[in-house]
This record gives structure tokens, C-alpha cells and sequence, in this order.
């Protein structure tokens, strides 16, 4: 900033440049109309505490759990993951893809950010960034790397590049000594990232 | 006409690592949840669709140095601008209340269309993407330019987002499901790539 005087209030905040760009567009917009601040309340609570990767984790549980509803998912992703009630936006054509011990699902979006939020709610920061987006296409496996996630030469990746307006939502693999556990135990092995295919479900508590 | 749009990542030389994140960070600034917020409420506004908001991010010349709630931001600012919807007297079509948000996220906006004609792929068929660039918004990725792929799924009709972008219509076209050798896209790849491909970027192999 080139204005170097000490400010008469002292005790004040500086405002951040852009939060007072955004303070500015919202009153305008309010101001005209076009907007009802409380709805934007409302948008925010919902993805920071109502719709996140804790919906995903249900379905893959479920999907592990269920043969039936499995099945389901393979065939129409979009209708089995509503019977659990995650509908709408960004969810509303939906692909499961899933892992098995020869083949491994990673999810990406070159182009933007496209994202399952229905079942992951919004995306991680990397996922929107340039290093993730140009690599995962063409070396999957190096990003896996960054993640810690070293599969063995034999699992072949496919990478799923999110283009058009169909989510994909990976399957992991079931872990290990899991036959036990019942729903919830199984949601909470399941991580976003082994929903993106970045990462692996948590291991079986010993 | 000249479209350059610096979204288009895929494939591009990239050394940066990849920093992975806590599941429960979801927005890092105080400003960020009202960008995310505004953008959404105006969105429902319906002043533009949702590839024309993609287009109008995309093509910021400043795209790679502005962190992603920053192009939210400005491709917002560009798109009211654009749109003349803060010129005196102007009334938005609609706007979303509080009380309807559950509701309206819980719908979503649903981009497939009833088929008024047949697929003109079949799954298992090997298709070329079309290699030119063009002046306008798409979707076909460039590292998929002139390539032969497999048709891996057949989607259903969905919007055409090149069409839609340009406020030419929704225009809907088959979709289908796309997959590539990674060694058709790059030199000893060893991977498989799948991108979602409309009919119109595709030709029989």
C-alpha cells in the first residue's frame, strides 16, 4: 500500500483489499435486489456443514455392505445414491467407477473443477489447482506419489477427466479384516481423497 | 475471432508437487464463503448459464495467478458487467430466497435432454476427436485433439456446452464416454485417460 500514514484509528483493522471488493459487490447487489444475504448465509452453512465427503463415505459403505445396492450404483449411480436422499447440484449424473486389485480410478478436471458436491461437497484445493490438473492425465502415478500412494506395476490406472456435466465418485477397495464392521465403522474408513483416487480407504483399526 | 482460454491444463509441464489438504478445510479466506455464496445466489439469478460462467472464468488473461475464489470473483464482476445487470432500472428475473436454497440445491439443474434422434456411435466403437482448435468455448480438451479413442459409454443427450457458452442455445447433442490408450496421448504412457466427449467432436476411426 502506498499510504504509509499511521492511521488515526489505530485500533482499527486493516480490511483486506479483496474482502472489502467482495463487502462492496454484495452490497450492491443486495441493494438492487438481486440477492438476499440470507440465502447466501444458507449456501455457505450448507457446504461447510451439510453436504461433504461424510455423504460419499455412506455410499461406498453401503456399496460394500450391499450387494444389491452395488449393483444399483454400477448400473445408475444417479438413482441409488438419491435412495440414500444426496440429490442435486452437481450430483445430478452420477458414475461410480470401482477399484479392483488390477485397475485403480482416478478422478480429475483439466478444464476446471467439476466435482461430485452432491457426495463430496466441495473440492479440496489442489484438486482445483494447475500442478493436479495438467499431471494427473498424463502421470497418474507420480501424483499418487505426492499422496503416498505407491500401487503395485501390475494395477493399471485409468484416469476419469471430468468434461462434460457426469461426476464420476470412485469405489474403493473394501479393506482388509473389515467383514465385521457394520456401516458406520466401514463410512469411517473411507476417506474423500479414496473417493477421488488419489488415496486408499484407512486401514482396520487393530 | 480469437478464444484463448488458460483453463486448459491437462498434460502441461508442471514440476509443482501436489499439497494434499484436511478434509474438513473447505474455505481458507474469510471473503472466500461470500464469493462462493454470491456466485451461487447469482447464478440463480439466470442472467447467464452455467457455461457461460465457465467461459468467462477460462478466458481471464490473469487465470493462472488468481487463486480459485479470485477467478470466482472476477469472471462474477465480468459476467454482471457483461449482462448490464447493474444498469439503472434493471430487475433480476429471479432471485433466490433463503428459504428455497434447500430445495433449489437438492433439485440441481439436470443437463440431459430427450434424444430426438439415434447415437451415432456404439459402445466399443473407435472414434477420432476432431484435431482443430476453435474460436469458442469447449469442452474437448487439447491434449484430445485428433485422437483415436474407444466409445466406453453412451451417456444420453446432454446440453452442449460449446453451443450454450455462446448463448446459441442448448442445442443437445449425444454424449458419450470416451477412452484413450495413454500411449495414444503421450510416449510410454502406460495409464488410460477418459474424457466425456459430445457427438459433434467426434468422427468414425
Amino acid at each position: 500500500m502506498s499510504d504509509k500514514k499511521p492511521h488515526s484509528h489505530s485500533h482499527e483493522k486493516t480490511v483486506n483489499p479483496l474482502e472489502q471488493r467482495v463487502r462492496d459487490l454484495e452490497a450492491v447487489l443486495t441493494q438492487k435486489g438481486f440477492i438476499e444475504p440470507a440465502a447466501i448465509d444458507a449456501l455457505i452453512d450448507t457446504y461447510e456443514s451439510k453436504i461433504g465427503p461424510r455423504n460419499g463415505a455412506l455410499v461406498v459403505a453401503r456399496a460394500w455392505m450391499d450387494a444389491d445396492f452395488r449393483r444399483r450404483l454400477m448400473r445408475d449411480a444417479t438413482a441409488a445414491i438419491a435412495t440414500l436422499g444426496f440429490t442435486g447440484r452437481q450430483g445430478e449424473h452420477m458414475v461410480a467407477v470401482e477399484n479392483t486389485p488390477d485397475l485403480h480410478n482416478l478422478v480429475v478436471c483439466t478444464l476446471c473443477s467439476c466435482y461430485p458436491w452432491a457426495v463430496l461437497g466441495l473440492p479440496p484445493t489442489w484438486y482445483k489447482s494447475a500442478p493436479y490438473r495438467s499431471r494427473a492425465v498424463k502421470d497418474p502415478r507420480g501424483v499418487l506419489h505426492d499422496f503416498g500412494v505407491h500401487l503395485p506395476q501390475s494395477t493399471r490406472i485409468r484416469v476419469w477427466d471430468s468434461t462434460a456435466e457426469v461426476r464420476y465418485l470412485v469405489i474403493p477397495r473394501r479393506p482388509a479384516n473389515s467383514e465385521h464392521m457394520d456401516e458406520e465403522q466401514l463410512a469411517a474408513l473411507v476417506t474423500r481423497d479414496s473417493m477421488i483416487g488419489v488415496g486408499l480407504p484407512r486401514p482396520v483399526p487393530p | 475471432m480469437n478464444y484463448i482460454s488458460y483453463a486448459d491444463l491437462g498434460g502441461r509441464e508442471e514440476r509443482r508437487v501436489i499439497t494434499p489438504e484436511p478434509e474438513n478445510e473447505v474455505f481458507h479466506e474469510p471473503w472466500e464463503p461470500r464469493v462462493f455464496g454470491l456466485v451461487l445466489a447469482m447464478n440463480a439469478v439466470g442472467l447467464w448459464n452455467l457455461d457461460m460462467n465457465r467461459s468467462a472464468r477460462e478466458t481471464l488473461p490473469d487465470y493462472l495467478q488468481l487463486s480459485y475464489y479470485e477467478i470466482w470473483l472476477a469472471a462474477l464482476e465480468k459476467n454482471l458487467w457483461r449482462s448490464g445487470a447493474l444498469t439503472d432500472g434493471a430487475a433480476p428475473p429471479r432471485v433466490l430466497h433463503a428459504c428455497a436454497v434447500a430445495a433449489v440445491l437438492a433439485q440441481g439443474s439436470p443437463y440431459s435432454r430427450e434424444p430426438t434422434r439415434p447415437a451415432l456411435f456404439d459402445v466399443g466403437q473407435a472414434v477420432r476427436t476432431r484435431a482443430e482448435p476453435c474460436g469458442h468455448h469447449t469442452r474437448l480438451p487439447a491434449y484430445a485433439r485428433g485422437k483415436v479413442g474407444l466409445i466406453q459409454r453412451i451417456h444420453g443427450v446432454h446440453v452442449f456446452a460449446d453451443s450454450n457458452a455462446q448463448g446459441l442455445g442448448e442445442s443437445p447433442q449425444w454424449l458419450y464416454n470416451v477412452t484413450f490408450d495413454g500411449s495414444e496421448l503421450w510416449e510410454d504412457a502406460a495409464h488410460s485417460v477418459s474424457i466425456d466427449a459430445w457427438e459433434p467432436y467426434l468422427s468414425a476411426a
